[in-house]
């Protein structure tokens, strides 16, 4: 059975607290063999099971849970270890027995009780606006004003049209693939006004709105879907992989999860940098399984990283629903779990999530921890072009959440009652927005594609004498079959 | 400031007298050690040389950090970072939970956002579970991001068989992240190679995997007084000629090295002079060195300790038909490990791995002094 250690300070700490005890030396205390401490001028205590601490029993004076049963040095660096330290310091009942272990102090108890797999009552959801767009609570003018609010009904409206005609354009045939966000404007909009440009976005690939909030045109993200010249990824990803530098918007990558432990390692680098900026990682419902979710959580805690991390918990993972996905109550409680702070938010409510928002990033940026929300939507529309969610899924339920349980109407029914916005400025918007998003798609489509030369560069840092071979190669045979050469891409 | 030495072909092991005590040293079990002679160089075993490195490494630039299981308090699983914890800290050296998926992400995460991390995998062959984030996360994003976002990021480990220790602990790695493009894949040999190109490697913009060798950490090699310097640099993707010779090129890399090194020797004596080649750099491979040689023995033996199937061997074989088939005058030859998981039992890991007697008959077989295929056991 292994010994307990704690530190030399604790030792000496506890023992001081109890009149007149302290060591007789500054490192060890004497233990017998069977791991029991031999306090000066008592006698040996009765043969005891390691278990327990019941020292009290062999002398009156030394109360059990403060005598230690063995002392070493740690390193310092250890910071975890003054966290549980700090639960160590719990005064407990003199008559309590407790397992001092290195995890820590617990209590014991003599009923054998299994804790339920689930709860009672599910973990409740912070709303701040019913179905109707009317405050609960509070008025929230305070934190969010005129000019915020409009800009975030604006970009909700905005996104929902650009995935709408984005739709349309992959199902013409005019790009090869397109994901929309529909359902989640609310998240998408109202978490990213909550961060500031500084905060880093890791986004797994719903999160478009998030880009779009923070200035990325509606020309640039046709560019990327079309994979012209002028896209910033030099045509090297499919549609909706945006990434952007000067947005703080790390490039989309397909696969799930993996973004969150990299998350953390820039929350790291946030933390020895000691910049007052967060991360944001989003990631779906599905996302919750993969290995990396566990490491990532786990991790952050550990290493006390400052990053949010934003799960969009939208009932499907493609077909799979997340009665499939995972048996607990949803994504909030795995945040204890993990040692992690956690909230359940109403995905649909612009301003609770952005409220949320907002208190986590105060939080995780002040207190450098790391905090998980579960936002709860519903994906209205298909996984993407490649899917067809009505053949796993009820028409009439899909319906239910597009036209009654839709953020972006029931934040504007908000933005109206406070006469912020009117009939005439949203029939203006759409018209104006649509008309800008088919604008955009036409330029994005008669721009070239990429040059030759951007297929061989940044594999590496400095291009390799291979490729610079094989890229003079190619443009030989090209000089030499010039009708094989498509004419749309420049050499 | 960087100072690349520039490695002369003969540098190293012209000398008889040297040539003698690497291959003693080479020979000796990995756990012996070996009384230094009296060299001009000072001496240093492969785990002082990467501890060395590192130190210096993280000393000079405040964006390295060590991370993974046991690098810290432990000093390392093999001790590689035996007092880095106490000069530099937590911050600095982080002992990672057990996810190799895990902390590979977290390291890759924290290379987007600027800092340089070395990842240190207990072998590479648990770096499988977090292959996913080498490839895809690593070694693609410089591409797919159109150069936006670097990986500046090593991840280091044993590679390769060590002694006993069974199929999931001795699989080599070096043909899998070969292929990759957007890594670079380096194995050293000796403590210069360790050294030298550890330093390149945490210095390198682009994700960088260091194959070592467990057996050989404890081996101890002449370093030269510019090796020891903290700016000493080697150039990624520069072979090395070990040993010259006229006959035969045999190629190899990390310990397969050695014993090409002891092959020659035994080749010499029967009148075969061999060229050993130790690679350095598998990805990008140094193909012009390789078939320099080539064009100068005619003949090739490539020795490496991984599976047959598509190979590092099977690569310089390619490589060398491409450009230099007209100068063979024998097939090229592959030495490689037996194509079977590793099994346990001493005897068998013997027959699963090359052994000099392999690299002596397959340089027989090409210099047309016949020798049966198979192996007598």
């Amino acid at each position: 059975m292994a010994a307990w250690f704690r530190r030399t300070r604790a030792v000496a700490h506890y023992l001081r607290r109890n009149n007149g005890c302290t060591p007789s030396s500054s490192r060890g205390i004497l233990v017998d063999c069977q791991g029991m401490p031999v306090p000066a001028a008592v006698p040996m205590p009765v043969v005891q099971p390691l278990e327990s601490v019941w020292i009290g029993r062999a002398t009156g004076r030394i109360s059990p849970t403060r005598f230690p049963i063995f002392s070493a040095m740690r390193f310092e660096s250890t910071r975890a270890e003054k966290h549980l330290e700090s639960l160590q310091e719990v005064e407990d009942d003199d008559d309590a027995q407790v397992l001092d272990f290195p995890g820590g102090k617990v209590t014991f108890t003599s009923k054998m009780q299994f804790i339920p797999e689930s709860s009672e009552k599910r973990v409740p959801c912070y709303r701040v606006l019913d179905d109707y767009g009317q405050p609960t609570e509070y008025d929230f003018s305070d934190q969010v004003n005129e000019e915020l609010a409009v800009k975030m009904y604006t970009d909700m409206v905005t996104l929902q049209i650009m995935d709408a005609i984005f739709y349309e354009a992959q199902r013409q045939g005019r790009i090869s693939f397109y994901l929309t966000s529909m359902g989640e404007e609310a998240i998408n909009i109202a978490s990213a006004a909550a961060l500031t440009d500084d905060d880093v976005v890791l986004p797994q690939y719903r999160e478009q709105g998030v880009l779009l909030w923070r200035g990325f045109t509606l020309q640039e993200f046709a560019n990327q879907c079309f994979g012209n010249k002028v896209d910033y990824g030099k045509g090297r990803q499919m549609p909706i992989h945006y990434g952007s530098n000067k947005h703080n918007y790390f490039t989309v990558s397909s696969p799930i999860a993996t973004q969150i432990p990299q998350a953390v390692g820039a929350a790291y680098s946030l933390k020895m940098d000691k910049k007052s900026a967060c991360v944001a990682a989003y990631f779906g419902d599905g996302s919750t399984s993969e290995g990396d979710f566990h490491a990532g959580l786990n991790f952050a805690a550990v290493m006390e990283a400052p990053v949010i991390f934003i799960c969009r918990n939208n009932g499907w993972a493609i077909s799979t629903h997340i009665r499939e996905q995972f048996r607990s109550d949803g994504i909030v409680v795995r945040g204890q779990a993990y040692g992690i702070r956690s909230i359940r938010v109403d995905g649909n409510d612009a301003l609770a999530v952005y409220s949320a928002v907002r208190e986590a990033r105060e939080m995780a940026i002040k207190d450098q921890m790391p905090i998980l929300i579960e936002v709860l939507t519903y994906r209205v529309g298909h996984h993407s072009t490649s899917d067809d969610s009505t053949k796993y899924r009820p028409m009439d339920e899909i319906e239910h959440w597009k036209m009654l349980r839709n953020p972006v109407n029931r934040f504007r029914k908000w933005v109206e009652r406070k006469m912020w916005w009117d009939d005439k400025r949203e029939v203006e918007l759409r018209n104006n927005i649509r008309n800008q998003v088919l604008q955009a798609i036409q330029t994005a489509e008669k721009y070239e594609k990429p040059p030759l030369s951007d297929l061989f560069r940044d594999v590496y840092d400095a291009l390799p004498s291979n490729l610079h071979e094989q890229e003079s190669q190619l443009r030989e045979t090209i000089k030499r079959h010039p009708k094989d050469y498509p004419l749309d891409v420049p050499v | 400031m960087l100072s690349i030495l520039r490695r002369e072909a003969a540098a190293g092991c012209s000398d008889a007298v040297l040539l003698r005590e690497r291959l003693r040293r080479s020979c000796a079990a990995a756990t012996a050690r070996l009384r230094g002679y009296a060299t001009a160089a000072k001496e240093m075993t492969v785990r002082e040389a990467l501890n060395t490195a590192l130190d210096e490494e993280m000393s000079a630039d405040p964006r390295v950090f060590l991370m993974g299981e046991e690098v810290g308090e432990y000093q390392g699983a093999y001790k590689i970072s035996k007092g880095l914890l106490q000069k530099f800290g937590p911050e600095r050296v982080v002992d990672t939970p057990i996810t190799e998926a895990g902390f590979t992400g977290i390291g890759v995460g924290a290379a987007y956002y600027g800092l340089r991390p070395v990842v240190e995998f207990m072998t590479f062959n648990f770096a499988m579970q977090a292959i996913d984030h080498i490839i895809n996360s690593a070694a693609k994003m410089n591409y797919m991001s159109a150069g936006n976002i670097s990986v500046p990021i090593v991840f280091r480990g044993p590679n390769g068989a060590a002694a006993g220790v069974g199929a999931q602990h001795s699989q080599c790695y070096a043909a899998w992240y070969g292929s990759c493009p957007g890594l670079k894949v380096l194995a050293p040999y000796s403590s210069e190679d360790a050294r030298g190109l550890l330093k390149a490697a945490i210095r390198d913009p682009d994700p960088v995997v260091f194959l070592e060798n467990e057996l050989i950490y404890g081996e101890r090699f002449p370093v030269s007084a510019e090796a020891l310097d903290s700016s000493f640099c080697l150039p990624i993707g520069k072979a090395k000629i070990e040993r010259e010779g006229k006959d035969v090129t045999i190629t190899a890399f990390s310990k397969m090295v050695g014993l090409s090194l002891e092959a020659a020797e035994i080749l010499a004596k029967e009148g075969i002079s061999a060229e050993v080649i130790n690679l350095l750099s598998i990805r990008p491979l140094d193909r012009p060195t390789i078939n320099a040689s080539v064009r100068k023995t005619s003949r090739l033996v490539t020795v490496e300790e991984g599976f047959p199937q598509h190979g590092v061997g099977a690569e310089i074989g390619m490589s060398i038909i491409e450009d230099s088939f007209g100068y063979l005058d024998a097939p090229i030859e592959r030495i490689t490990g037996a194509d079977v998981p590793m099994p346990y039992a001493a005897n068998l890991e013997r027959m699963a791995l090359p052994q000099i007697e392999d690299i002596v008959r397959a340089a027989k077989r090409v210099c047309h002094r016949s020798v049966p295929m198979a192996a007598t056991a």
